[in-house]
């Protein structure tokens, strides 16, 4: 169930990471799965990249495409991983299903000079209908999933997410949105974006 | 017959190391003229880039797939992982899998006939290292005409040998495999070994390594019971004999083989001494306590600056002989020098001994590897 919403996500989330990471860059992508998008990213961008994920089986694909791969838990931490080894670690569709989502940030910070982070907004407007109207847990075609086998264990918004990054000084230089079928590069302010996007997407960095 | 086998292999032998140029050791000490018996599998291609070195673990040799003739019951200790379609494609990759020196299975080691004197070296033999074992490989690398290796691969002791030829000769091998092993033994490890020699040099038949035919086998068959305990899981262990009896409901009341476990054991022991030498267990046991990657090379994140191949470490999750958190501190000095570097934790109950046990996943990673090496 897992696999078939992130394909589902993955197809258009794709082009905009394409469009976020520079020719010739160095790629961390944390919750991997299969190497996918690194493989992409090899491909069409000529990024030297490396995998991380929890499931062994899914990251020999990345192997079979010379990915570097590293079998891990995010939420024990990326200690092997040097400081600033990295320009860009990626964490896309994954920061709503870790159990330590602030570990996994601050060390994709440590790690990477930019860190990419894609989420779903779970305060988009038809979840708050459902949450309001129909008196259930938040439930859409982009997240199906009944509250006793979601791997979405952390619930956030666009706002909650933009309030943590001020809080701990980490500054978003890009923003991507997916509002109503088409991805946006700029916030109709934040009341609105936080009403429509279905997914937010950010270029986030360490501010000195 | 195993369809994808590689056949009937017939064992090689290149000898190297007159007593005018002999193999210097890392002790100081000579050694020559020297024996190296190997075994290979597939076709090197034009340019002999498609080479890969198989390492053998303690009690492995150079037959690592196939059999020697058509009666045999077993065929090589990797058998699984080699061959026409396997992990190490013979269509593809030329593997060749060579006895380390200090063995016996036909490379000079203690029970070679030292030519000086025409008798057995038993004991004159000196003692090698993991390094000697590998620098005894690269003359045979060499006289086969390999400028690199395309991959070298190995387990437990193999993986020493593969870490040691990543440092020694780093321009050499162009990918590497190093499964269940660790930059250098542990105080436990060290331990488990010291009780095995301690077993076979107290046995009265040893005689100071003095022995003939028969030998301190009650010493061997001991020393490899314990090795065995360190190479299983206790949760495999348990599922595999638990407090079974062997025969009876009832409790013998004396000290036979009651236990299905003992038996076990007690088999297990008796059937190395028919297949390894005492002498040769004290040599290959002491060269792989000596292994520190740190005592030649500096501290890990130093050595590792000097590795030019591309490594894949895989570790086994109830392994507690070579623990995961010995591979990851490679793995961490790898990534502390921006060296492309793969490490997977195969989940498994059979302990150290999952890497000759767990092929079917082995296979996966090692074949997706080998194929991203390419790329």
């Amino acid at each position: 169930m897992n696999a078939q919403y992130v394909d589902r996500l993955s197809r258009t989330d794709r082009d905009v990471i394409l469009t976020l990471v520079p020719e010739g860059g160095r790629v961390l992508d944390l919750g991997c799965g299969d190497c996918g998008l690194l493989a992409e990213l090899v491909a069409k961008r000529k990024v030297r990249g490396t995998g991380v994920d929890i499931n062994g089986e899914q990251l020999v694909n990345g192997l079979a495409h010379g990915i570097n791969v590293y079998q891990g838990n995010l939420d024990e931490g990326l200690a092997d991983f040097p400081d600033g080894a990295y320009d860009f670690v990626i964490l896309n569709q994954t920061l709503q299903v870790v159990k330590n989502p602030l570990l996994v940030l601050n060390e994709m910070l440590r790690i990477g000079h930019y860190g990419i982070v894609g989420f779903p907004n779970f305060a988009q407007w038809q979840l708050r209908r459902g949450l309001f109207f129909g008196g259930r847990a938040p439930k859409s075609a982009a997240l199906p999933f009944e509250w006793y086998d979601t791997p979405n264990i952390r619930v956030l918004s666009i706002r909650d997410f933009f309030d943590y990054c001020r809080h701990q000084r980490i500054g978003v230089v890009q923003e991507r949105y997916l509002m109503a079928g088409r991805w946006v590069r700029r916030s109709p302010g934040m009341a609105l974006t936080n009403l429509l996007a279905h997914i937010g997407l950010f270029v986030i960095t360490r501010q000195s | 017959m195993n369809r994808n086998s590689v056949g009937q292999v017939t064992p090689q032998t290149f000898t190297f190391g007159t007593a005018e140029d002999p193999l210097v050791l890392e002790s100081g000490c000579t050694l020559g003229p020297v024996d190296i018996v190997y075994e290979t599998y597939g076709e090197p291609n034009a340019d002999r880039s498609n080479a890969i070195l198989i390492c053998h673990a303690l009690s492995g040799d150079h037959h690592a797939a196939g059999y020697h003739d058509p009666h045999d019951r077993r065929s090589g200790w990797w058998d699984g992982m080699i061959g026409p379609g396997k992990g190490f494609d013979t269509n593809t990759y030329w593997v060749i899998c060579a006895n380390i020196i200090g063995g016996c299975k036909g490379s000079t080691g203690p029970v070679s006939i030292n030519p000086a004197i025409g008798e057995p070296y038993r004991l004159t033999f000196p003692v090698v290292t993991i390094g000697d074992m590998v620098a005894a490989q690269k003359r045979l690398i060499d006289h086969l005409q390999i400028q690199q290796l395309y991959s070298i691969a190995g387990g437990s002791m193999g993986g020493f040998q593969v870490l040691e030829w990543t440092l020694r000769y780093p321009e050499m091998v162009r990918s590497a495999i190093c499964i269940a092993s660790a930059a250098r033994l542990s105080a436990q490890a060290i331990a488990f070994n010291t009780v095995g020699r301690s077993a076979i040099t107290r046995d009265p038949e040893w005689k100071g390594g003095q022995y003939d035919a028969k030998g301190p086998e009650q010493g061997l068959a001991t020393a490899r019971m314990v090795g065995h305990i360190t190479y299983l899981s206790e949760v495999l262990l348990d599922a595999k004999f638990g407090r079974r009896l062997q025969s009876a409901d009832r409790f013998c009341y004396n000290f036979t083989n009651e236990f299905a476990i003992e038996s076990y054991l007690n088999y297990k022991g008796s059937a190395f001494t028919q297949r390894f030498d005492a002498n040769s267990y004290l040599y290959i046991t002491k060269a792989m306590d000596y292994f520190d990657i740190s005592r030649a090379y500096g501290p890990l994140k130093e050595a590792f600056a000097r590795v030019a191949a591309r490594y894949l470490f895989v570790s086994y999750s109830s392994d507690w002989l070579f623990l995961t958190s010995q591979t990851k501190e490679m793995v961490r000095a790898m990534l502390c020098n921006s060296k492309p570097v793969s490490f997977i934790e195969i989940d498994s109950p059979y302990g150290h001994d999952a890497f000759l046990v767990e092929e079917e996943k082995l296979t996966r990673i090692i074949a997706g590897f080998l194929e991203g090496v390419a790329k």
